[in-house]
């Protein structure tokens, strides 16, 4: 409706650059993550700092909740409304302020798509090192809230690694700079903590990231396993053997199958069970060398074929292939939820073998596409929204694949964020004491607590639902893996009906 | 709350007419967003309403009764410049496309059922473009007004400024009309010298004979010089493109039914095509005969037939030119040719294997011009946008701007003229035909 809310958001912005109909609003009821969704009171279209900071001013004073959002590309919920809040759209602040190619820093927008940057400073062989899977269309400012990582994190590190100062507009509309372009920024680490903050603690409206100079040279392979197993022990060896590859990626068959339906068509064997994209980079002198001991410890591993790009559209074909996957699950199902569990490396084996068993006992395909090499899980959980109770069951599988990663010594979380979508796992993987200083971390910033509330960080309430939960599912594990297979499918869908369901899929009733 | 349509009562879709968007196609969409950066209206303006994801997101909430049919929907579907950039990148392989002309053909219904019709649109949609005749007429009367002075006085007196500032624009950038239009000029058959190596019936366009009709001669010339016996069928009509973009498709199928049959008649292996646009649209007949088995069928066959010239020139085999042509150049992808045909590699084979071509690649060559069918006369904003970033990207030394849609000609004949540079903007199969010539006069 339009109120005098709506009228002072106009003040600001303008009339086109503020979208309040019920019905126009409607498209940003969700982001990539789609098995949950709410409608925003109004969408806002900022162009500057001090518009931002005009809207968050006024949202805060008047106590209207309000969110962040980028490109809406996140696997999260992160820039899912939950109702009712301003959706402060970041899209059209997407401009390269400066860059610095001496001391290789370069000061963005926050809108500003993660590739452009890539893009507009190749020309001086430099590049913006963390790439997620959505690198071409996904921003700065949604990689900055989400602490991104992408396939070569391995060997460059996440987002947080990159990014050395920011300005940033605070829940109450007050702006201050964080962190230091160059050297160390004494006392509290600010911008750590707001880099992967999800939107809670402020909106960075300029970011100062660091750039590299292109390595000289990198070798790209492909190698197929007839057995998960081996991949997966190539992978733990070489790492093992000292060598620190650029990414290691692993794709499973039936991920295989979606991207070979797709425009970025490779032509995997339909009989491999695992496939492992291997890059190396550094000086020209030792890649070959490298590439070299890495496949013969993929031969070690009884590989059934491995190959090195012969040119540059080759590579870039695989690398299409892996980054693509996700979005290519549309070949095999209307709708899927990807994971985030990140395990250590030696444990692979193992824990896709445990996501396998909850595939089968849910029944519901789960792809794997994952960085292999920093042990960072993507089961991609395919389900269909239209048949009934199959929304349900694969947020309960996909938590339960999170547990497994808990379980197996790792995290809920690898890149992607909380959200809404893992804020129930959040009291898995904490205690109580624990998730009790992020929350009065959240009260320094957002005494009000109305700046994306309802993600990253669960409210008590829900916490006390989640364990008690929890203590159910421990209590009876044991027992259910004694049971065969059908019958535990029954068990464990009437007890998740009765328990699970509640505290992982009612979040924002 | 987790989505479970299951759990809600069934709405009724604001999809009332017959065919409506359908499920298989929307359902495919797993709103990854890849598509988003590639689409040049979400470039233009960040909002997701605006952008493919978005619109096939509208598409299905209309489709399942949560949103109506109103300018929410409306709008967002008539700012897509159906230029197809998102169909490249999917992964998913979702048809935007094919969606949003849906959704038009909806929209199209809806307003004549209110009487809500625009009397321009509805002239030009089945007053026109569906009658040769009427088109021929058309072109004589602009041929007149060019060559009997009226242009020149048209001019000086200002009485152009009763047109749109687009339009005017338009007119400025009419290239001067020949003696008539190629499907009358041209004989009905015309045998290759050799060996016949294929048959092939030239589908001659609406704009493009009226326009460009020396693109068409040069079209039928370069198929013989490469053995290709080519006919045309004088009962075509224009393909319906056009009204398969406004949302008119009842119109569009009777247009596509009557070019079927005449192109059965001719009992040809090919239909050989010069303009993107019209290209697509015949490719796509059987997207408009979902309901009727029969015709739907004939469509297949139909479709099957089609060939973009430079398509079929590279597949029958085409003889590289022997004379030098020297002449620097760049290439535009039309989004009908690169993003709805996926045809690329063709026309840079053909150009560079003319002795003397200097093809210089434009970076985003296959980002839309804002041609867009008739996308520059309804929304003139984005697509002079679109045309200023089109124009920046031209390499600079270039003598020409090469290109395979007469749509994208005129836009970019406009953009050339706007900028008072010295750039030729020719068809593809035109740099092919001159340099053949040279070959018969050294």
């Amino acid at each position: 409706m339009r109120d005098s809310h709506i009228d002072a958001l106009v003040e600001i912005v303008g009339e086109r650059r503020c979208l309040w109909q019920p019905n126009q609003v409607r498209a940003y009821a969700c982001d990539g993550y789609t098995a949950e969704s709410g409608l925003p009171r109004a969408v806002v279209f900022p162009e500057s700092t001090d518009e931002v900071a005009q809207i968050c001013r006024y949202l805060y004073e008047h106590e209207i909740p309000y969110l962040p959002r980028g490109a809406g590309t996140g696997l999260s919920g992160g820039a899912t409304p939950t109702g009712g809040q301003v959706v402060i759209n970041l899209a059209r602040m997407n401009r390269l302020l400066a860059v610095d190619f001496a001391n290789l820093r370069a000061i963005v927008q926050p809108g500003l798509v993660n590739l452009t940057l890539t893009r507009r400073i190749a020309h001086e062989d430099c590049y913006y090192a963390p790439d997620p899977s959505s690198q071409s269309v996904c921003t700065i400012g949604g990689n900055f809230a989400e602490n991104a990582g992408g396939s070569h994190c391995l060997k460059y590190g996440v987002t947080t690694n990159h990014i050395v100062a920011a300005k940033v507009v605070l829940p109450d509309g007050s702006v201050i700079d964080v962190g230091a372009p160059f050297g160390d920024a004494p006392g509290y680490d600010l911008l750590g903590l707001l880099v992967g903050s999800e939107g809670t603690l402020g909106i960075a409206t300029e970011i100062t990231v660091r750039i590299l100079k292109k390595p000289q040279s990198l070798r790209t392979a492909l190698a197929y396993f007839d057995r998960v197993a081996d991949a997966s022990d190539t992978v733990t060896d070489i790492i093992v053997a000292g060598i620190i590859p650029a990414a290691i990626e692993m794709m499973d068959q039936l991920a295989m199958q979606a991207v070979d339906k797709s425009n970025y068509h490779v032509g995997y064997p339909n009989d491999i069970e695992a496939v492992l994209l291997i890059e190396v980079d550094g000086l020209t002198a030792g890649v070959d060398d490298v590439m070299e001991r890495v496949v013969e410890l993929c031969r070690k591993h009884h590989v059934r074929e491995v190959r090195v790009a012969q040119s540059d559209g080759e590579r870039a074909l695989w690398w299409s292939s892996r980054k693509m996957a996700f979005g290519a699950m549309g070949r095999l199902s209307p709708d899927y939820i990807v994971q985030d569990g990140v395990i250590p490396r030696t444990r692979l084996t193992e824990v896709l073998q445990k996501i396998e068993g909850i595939s089968r006992r849910y029944g519901l395909r789960i792809a794997n596409v994952f960085h292999a090499g920093d042990g960072n899980l993507h089961p991609l959980v395919l389900y269909d929204s239209r048949v009934p109770g199959e929304a349900e069951r694969a947020v309960r599988a996909g938590s339960e694949v999170l547990r497994a990663c808990v379980d197996a010594g790792g995290s809920i979380t690898g890149e992607h964020g909380v959200g809404i979508e893992k804020i129930g796992e959040m009291a898995y993987m904490f205690s109580e004491d624990e998730l009790q200083v992020q929350r009065a971390v959240k009260a320094c910033f957002d005494g009000k607590g109305i700046v994306n509330a309802g993600k990253l960080i669960p409210l008590p309430g829900r916490c006390v639902e989640v364990k008690h939960a929890r203590e159910i599912i421990d209590d009876h594990w044991q027992i259910l893996n004694s049971f065969p297979d059908q019958a535990e499918v029954q068990v464990r869908a009437a007890r998740a009906e009765k328990t699970a369901a509640k505290p992982t899929t009612s979040v924002q009733g | 709350m987790v989505k479970d349509s299951s759990s809600m009562a069934p709405r009724l879709s604001d999809f009332c007419y017959p065919d409506a968007p359908e499920e298989d196609k929307y359902s495919v969409c797993v709103h990854c967003g890849f598509c988003l950066e590639v689409c040049p209206t979400y470039q233009a303006w960040g909002d997701e309403n605006h952008s493919p994801r978005g619109r096939v997101f509208l598409i299905k909430s209309c489709a399942e009764g949560e949103l109506p049919l109103d300018e929410s929907v409306i709008d967002p579907v008539f700012t897509c410049l159906d230029c197809r950039a998102c169909e490249t990148v999917c992964p998913s392989g979702v048809q935007v496309g094919a969606l949003v002309e849906e959704a038009r053909g909806q929209v199209f219904h809806a307003r004549r059922e209110h009487g809500d019709r625009d009397p321009l649109m509805r002239l030009f949609l089945r007053g026109i473009f569906p009658r040769p005749g009427r088109l021929k007429t058309i072109r004589r009367l602009v041929r007149f007004y060019q060559k009997s002075g009226l242009r020149t006085l048209a001019r000086s007196t200002g009485v152009m400024r009763v047109l749109p500032p687009q339009a005017r624009e338009m007119e400025d950038v009419i290239p001067e009309i020949g003696r008539g239009p190629a499907i009358d000029v041209l004989p009905t058959v015309m045998v290759p010298k050799g060996a016949r190596k294929a048959t092939a019936a030239l589908f001659t366009g609406c704009v493009m004979d009226v326009f460009f009709s020396d693109v068409n001669e040069a079209t039928a010339r370069v198929m013989v010089r490469n053995g290709v016996e080519v006919h045309v069928p004088r009962e075509q009509i224009c393909c319906g493109a056009l009204q398969v973009h406004a949302g008119d498709r009842d119109m569009a199928r009777e247009m596509a039914k009557k070019n079927i049959e005449v192109f059965e008649r001719a009992g040809v292996d090919y239909i050989a095509i010069n303009a993107a646009g019209c290209g697509a649209a015949l490719k796509e007949y059987p997207e408009l005969f979902h309901d009727d088995p029969a015709w739907h069928e004939r469509a297949v066959q139909f479709s099957a037939r089609v060939r973009d010239i430079t398509q079929l020139l590279v597949e029958v085999g085409f003889d590289p030119p022997k004379a030098e042509l020297p002449m620097s150049i760049t290439y535009h992808d039309a989004c009908h040719l690169c993003h709805a045909q996926k045809i690329r590699r063709e026309p840079r084979s053909l150009l560079t294997s003319v002795p003397g071509v200097d093809l210089r690649e434009m970076p985003d060559s296959d980002r839309c011009c804002g041609s867009a069918g008739i996308y520059n006369l309804t929304h003139p904003d984005m697509a002079g946008e679109l045309l200023e970033r089109k124009m920046d990207d031209v390499p600079e030394g270039v003598e020409a701007i090469v290109m395979g849609n007469p749509g994208c000609m005129m836009q970019i004949r406009l953009g050339v003229k706007k900028r008072n540079q010295q750039l030729r903007v020719m068809h593809t199969v035109e740099v092919l035909d001159l340099a053949y010539q040279r070959e018969e006069t050294p």
